[in-house]
């Protein structure tokens, strides 16, 4: 057996001098190389196309888009290129889920299912700077990674900008735009970690993230950001140019009469004709206007973006630091 | 070196509404190789999560090196602790293994880790997933002693081993001891291999401190008494611990002081660690030795 005496300790206790914060980022990096190393190559990847396809739309976008209404812009551009774009938009969408199921979840979780907790959390550092070190530069590093996306992907996207073809509000590319895409992944990272903390398995933490980043961000899109800020109406035929038209509906005599999704207009249309308007090829929009329905839409206008984004990387931005202080929390008070 | 490596007073632990430990006071001198011995459920690990601050304490309180609050910096610092299971990361080199723990505390002698691996023959390279049990544990407590704790606490370290790696284990154990003047507070249900490394004994009994004390002092304290059953039940020299009864003899096993008198027509026989162990364990009703008392710090 071994034979060598040890050193004796350095001098005694007094006011011990923790381990320096620098010494996690290794830690960090060799226990999730093959995580991190994984997402990189993929965006790594993905950005080369970003790019490559990115250059050629540009080019097209130069040659035969001026004036963007013409036919050789649809020939040569908005027709060769729509397609990718969507398909880019969707695949950026799932982004922040990747990130928050297989980076954020198992770094508690895993920890907790091997039992390897029992050795990290009695060492030296202590549980609580180890949790706050880890978490912090992990999340710091996804963000980052986010926002030079959002970069790219801004530039990506000027082209059908410039031409007139995407509302900066679109659904597809709002929250690719600006500081939201680095707040999601973000938000997406901090229900990872409090999704792994609480059910302390990896595997059932990964789904429930992919599960809870999915419906934060549909009820998001369809229902909470058109209520940011209460949206404009008016009543001309169509709301300024590249606003996000929200709903709309008919009045007459100053009273709201039916809205103009669903069976509201032809309804109206049959009573007003007393039956099947056989014969008219009127335009119903003409056929009410002229009965005294007055069409109303609601819209957010293209000037608010920024202040949009604010709202909604803000409270993301909270929200994440809240998940995340919550699962800090349970790391210390835990008990084994 | 006067201190107290752990100290409990009233300490209690609640799962639900099961109690996994419950009144224990206890206070273990430092410079021991301390046996936490007990029966399955008795509340070992429990005790041992109390005194790394993996577990916060239901009741009563729990300190360490001297008045340590567990769980503070100064304890973690102090303290190495080796779960059960020795989890590590399998994934993880051993080389790595080092880095890793170099880097979550603020001593680490790596000389001292490479070379006890290297006398052990555990390749630095390997992932520590895949070396064999004995290998692991023995890596778990390099990484352990490199620290250079001043208390090592080992939960049930020896329970997976082959008897080889077990005896390995337990002379790295006894070693690190010699030449450091490590303490050391282990739990254990091998009581074999405990006879041989342990010098203070602490037995718990559902969730209860049931004796405690420097082995030398516990077994000078008790004898086994050989004699007729037909006088077993006449002994009142002494409290019985335990009694086992046979259709001419009857061994008793007693507490008595070092120069009592053997009651005649009885032979006494001094008793060793396992013995006396095994009479408690089989006995939890079995009162409690006092032990040394605390010192300031459980008021």
């Amino acid at each position: 057996m071994t034979a060598q005496t040890m050193p004796t300790r350095p001098a005694g206790p007094g006011r011990l001098r923790p381990v320096p914060w620098r010494r996690m980022a290794w830690v960090n990096w060799r226990q999730h190389r093959v995580a991190l190393a994984g997402v990189a190559a993929f965006l790594g990847g993905f950005a080369v196309y970003l790019w490559l396809s990115g250059l050629q739309m540009h080019h097209a976008e130069a040659a035969y888009c001026h004036p963007a209404a013409s036919i050789s812009c649809a020939v040569n551009f908005t027709g060769p290129y729509s397609e990718s774009a969507i398909i880019v938009s969707i695949v950026l969408q799932a982004v922040p889920a990747l990130i928050g199921a297989f980076i954020g979840a198992p770094v508690l979780a895993r920890e907790l299912e091997t039992g390897t907790f029992r050795y990290t959390w009695t060492q030296g550092i202590g549980r609580l700077r180890w949790a706050l070190a880890k978490l912090v530069l992990l999340a710091v590093a996804v963000t980052a990674v986010a926002g030079a996306f959002t970069v790219l992907f801004a530039w990506y996207n000027q082209p059908w900008a410039a031409a007139g073809y995407v509302s900066p509000f679109s659904a597809r590319t709002f929250d690719l735009l600006g500081m939201v895409f680095a707040a999601w992944t973000l938000a997406a990272f901090a229900i990872g970690v409090l999704a792994g903390m609480l059910i302390r398995r990896a595997v059932p933490a990964i789904a429930t993230t992919l599960a809870a980043y999915a419906a934060l961000a549909f009820a998001t899109g369809l229902w909470l950001r058109e209520r940011y800020i209460s949206p404009l109406v008016t009543s001309s035929a169509s709301p300024p140019a590249s606003s996000w038209a929200i709903s709309g509906w008919y009045t007459k005599g100053g009273r709201f009469a039916f809205g103009d999704h669903g069976s509201g207009i032809a309804n109206t249309v049959r009573q007003i004709c007393g039956g099947p308007c056989h014969g008219t090829h009127q335009d119903p929009a003409q056929l009410l206007a002229q009965r005294g329905y007055t069409h109303w839409t609601s819209y957010q206008p293209a000037s608010r973006f920024w202040t949009f984004q604010w709202i909604e990387a803000g409270w993301l931005l909270a929200l994440s630091v809240l998940l995340i202080a919550v699962a800090i929390w349970l790391v210390r008070r835990r008990a084994a | 070196m006067n201190t107290n490596i752990i100290e409990a007073s009233g300490l209690g632990k609640r799962y639900g509404s099961t109690w996994a430990l419950r009144e224990c006071t206890l206070a273990i001198p430092a410079g021991h190789v301390a046996a936490l011995v007990g029966p399955n459920g008795a509340g070992k690990t429990t005790l041992l999560n109390l005194a790394v601050g993996l577990a916060e304490p239901s009741a009563g309180r729990v300190s360490v090196l001297g008045g340590q609050p567990a769980g503070s910096p100064a304890a973690l610092d102090g303290i190495a602790f080796v779960a059960q299971d020795t989890p590590l990361y399998r994934n993880v080199s051993v080389a790595d293994m080092l880095h890793l723990t170099r880097n979550l505390n603020r001593h680490f002698d790596q000389h001292y880790a490479q070379t006890r691996l290297s006398e052990l023959g555990i390749p630095l390279k390997r992932k520590s997933g895949k070396l064999s049990g004995g290998q692991q544990a023995q890596l778990a407590l390099t990484l352990a002693l490199a620290r250079r704790p001043r208390l090592l606490i080992l939960d049930e370290p020896v329970a997976m081993l082959d008897p080889i790696a077990r005896h390995d284990f337990m002379a790295s154990v006894l070693t690190a001891v010699a030449d450091d003047g490590v303490s050391v507070l282990l739990s254990s249900h091998v009581l074999a291999e405990l006879e041989r490394v342990a010098d203070y004994l602490v037995l718990l009994s559902a969730g209860q401190v049931q004796i405690a004390g420097e082995v030398e002092d516990l077994l000078a304290g008790h004898r086994l008494l050989t004699g007729p059953t037909a006088q077993a039940d006449r002994y009142t020299a002494g409290p019985v611990v335990y009694t086992r009864r046979g259709d001419a003899q009857t061994h008793l096993l007693v507490r008595v002081a070092a120069d009592d008198p053997v009651p005649p027509g009885w032979e006494a026989h001094p008793v060793g660690m396992e013995e006396l162990a095994l009479a408690y364990l089989r006995e939890p009703g079995a009162g409690a030795l006092p032990g040394p008392s605390l010192s300031g710090v459980a008021r």
